[in-house]
């Protein structure tokens, strides 16, 4: 019994170290979306871009200063984003915005690679290689974690509790929340909704500063990371795309279920399932529940 | 009925007596405003006067809405300038305008939903707070004592408009009348000088009716606010306005008491339905 608990165990952490990272990348995806009803297609480009300076920057400053100045890149994007883009699409309709988005990631990805490079570079954070061994008192042989996905998952964890507390407890999470319920009524009692969107763009930016630092560490910080952010769409069909707990749990289930999937029912498929076990999810759910384990559903007024 | 009732709260036998106006607060002049072939506003003027409570009445369609969405700065009319407080301008900002405390209801109510009664009338308050938005995610300490003090006011708002009770309870799932009265208790958060209310009484019953002429009579005697309100039920409109202006398919076609115009020809044939 015990012998079997251990494997299991293994790659459940593992598949749920993997599943903050996409839940990470899926809340940018739902901030975004909440406050200015936009499905942002520049996500993954954000997090590409967001690794590529942190890296870039690395090798000229020490991680602490090269973290802030890539936050304030990212800050600095999104007022950029804020100022070009939204402002004069105001009022559009949200495919037009999605369109944008569209364009915005083009740009990105050109923009980045011509400023930072196209190669692929090591994101050292100087955390030790070789995997930590716990539990072994009541497993025999215990069980195996990479440091780096411990410390991504405590990175992304103590991001969200920080933004939990951001939304919840602040005046601007009550803007926020209230921009992303109504923007007529926000805007009738004076909540300026420029400023919200650039906050929110901001820390969406920070987000995938945090995300594309944590799968840089992982992959490397090369194009593929922009991909990643693919595996965040399941996570938010399946968290709906306005809830922020939704893209938490979202992503845990799609982390854990895809590598549990591979190892167990894998075999049976010949393998490679978890390449595309998170999109038969997220289509089972779309056809039964398709607002998502936390979304609102929507209804029609007719 | 309800304006036996209205007019018995107020103490008065005439609607026009003992009321006392100051100068005047608003003023539209020349507005015009079309969406593609739409015309909603051709060429409306008229002014408000401090305190009063000034009625829009119209058929459906006649671009009630849309002249108070032009004053709160949804709408940009193509002509015409709206002089508010003494500045004239031709686009208002929806920002400004709340800053300068314009507040507003929605014929379709436009709450947020997600929150409770107490959070909702909060984000009335969000002007009033002294830091601004970024500075308070940045400080948390005097943010917190501040927010306190906004709770009180907001917890005497609820008071006054009698929903202690619902205090709590997320507005999406109060009754119609109800989240009215809520949406009304956010607007007065803001403490305005000028209260714009979009048929507050559309698909009420008779007495949730009264009660909402009630809340209107009170703020407007005991805050002084003006009140500028579109309402369908011309029993409520004539009782509890000082002053009233008819739009027809975008035009003003009457504009005087409720007296002078409910006898206007003009009106009355709008209202039967005449051919133009
Ligand atoms: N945002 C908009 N886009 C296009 N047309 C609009 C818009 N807003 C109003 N209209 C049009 O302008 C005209 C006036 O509409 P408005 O809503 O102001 O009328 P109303 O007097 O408030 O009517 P009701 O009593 O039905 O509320 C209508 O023909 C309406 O279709
Ligand atoms: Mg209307």
């Amino acid at each position: 019994m015990l012998e079997e608990i251990g494997p299991f165990l293994e790659v459940l952490l593992g598949g749920l170290m993997a599943g903050v990272l996409y839940a990470l990348v899926a809340l940018g995806f739902v901030l975004i979306f909440k406050a200015s009803g936009v499905f942002n297609f520049a996500q993954g480009a954000m997090v590409l871009f967001a690794a590529l300076t942190l890296v870039r920057l690395m090798e000229v400053l020490p991680f602490v200063l090269a973290f802030a100045a890539s936050c304030a890149i990212m800050v600095a994007l999104a007022f950029a984003i804020e100022r070009l883009v939204l402002r004069p699409l105001v009022n559009q309709e949200g495919l037009i915005l999605f369109m944008a988005t569209i364009g915005i990631t083009f740009f990105i990805d050109g923009f980045g690679q011509t400023l930072w490079g196209s190669d692929i570079y090591t994101l050292e954070l100087g955390l030790p290689k070789s995997p930590w061994i716990i539990l072994d008192p009541p497993l025999p042989g215990g069980i195996l974690v990479s440091p780096v996905d411990v410390f991504a998952a405590v990175t992304a964890g103590a991001l969200v509790a920080g933004l939990a507390v951001f939304f919840n407890r602040t005046k601007v999470g009550r803007a926020l929340r209230a921009v992303a319920d109504d923007h007529q009524a926000a805007q009738s009692v004076g909540i300026p909704l420029n400023t919200i969107w650039l906050i929110v763009w901001s820390v969406a930016g920070v987000v995938a500063l945090v995300a594309g630092m944590a799968w840089g560490t992982k992959l490397g910080v090369q194009f593929s990371l922009a991909l990643v952010a693919l595996k965040a769409i399941p996570v938010i069909i399946l968290g709906g795309l306005t809830s922020i707990p939704g893209a938490i749990v979202g992503g845990l289930i799609i982390g854990a279920g895809e590598k549990l999937a591979e190892v167990y029912i894998g075999p049976a498929f010949g393998g490679g399932i978890e390449n595309w076990f998170a999109y038969v999810v997220a289509l089972l759910f779309l056809l039964f529940r398709p607002q998502g384990l936390f979304g609102e559903r929507i209804i029609e007024r007719v | 009925m309800q304006s036996a009732t209205a007019r018995a709260e107020r103490g008065e036998g005439q609607p026009a007596a003992g009321r006392k106006f100051g100068g005047e607060i608003l003023k539209v002049d020349g507005i015009s405003l079309s969406f593609g072939g739409v015309k909603a506003l051709s060429d409306v003027s008229f002014s408000i006067r401090e305190h009063e409570i000034f009625a829009i009445i119209g058929p459906n369609g006649a671009g009630k809405s849309s002249m108070l969405n032009v004053i709160n700065g949804f709408y940009h009319p193509q002509q015409g300038t709206v002089t508010y407080k003494g500045v004239t301008r031709r686009d208002v900002d929806p920002h400004d305008a709340a800053r300068n405390g314009i507040a507003r209801t929605f014929q379709n109510i436009a709450l947020f939903k997600g929150m409770s009664t107490l959070d909702n009338v909060m984000t009335g308050r969000i002007l009033k707070m002294r830091r601004g938005i970024l500075w308070q995610a940045l400080y948390w300490g005097p943010a917190q004592r501040e927010e306190i003090e906004h709770r009180a006011f907001v917890e005497r708002i609820i008071d006054f408009l009698e929903i202690q009770a619902i205090r709590k309870t997320p507005v999406g799932r109060l009754p119609y009348g109800l989240q009215k009265r809520v949406e009304l208790a956010r607007a007065l958060a803001m403490e305005p000088d000028l209260l714009l209310l979009d048929e507050p009484m559309a698909g009420m019953n008779v007495e949730e009716k009264e009660d909402m002429c009630r809340f209107i009579l009170d703020v407007n005697e005991q805050f002084g606010t003006t009140i500028a309100l579109i309402e369908h039920d011309m029993g409520v409109v004539m009782d509890i306005s000082d002053r009233v202006v008819v739009l027809d398919y975008g035009r003003k076609i009457a504009d005087g008491t409720p007296d002078v115009v409910r006898g206007d020809k003009a009106v009355i044939d709008a209202y039967l339905g005449v051919a133009h």
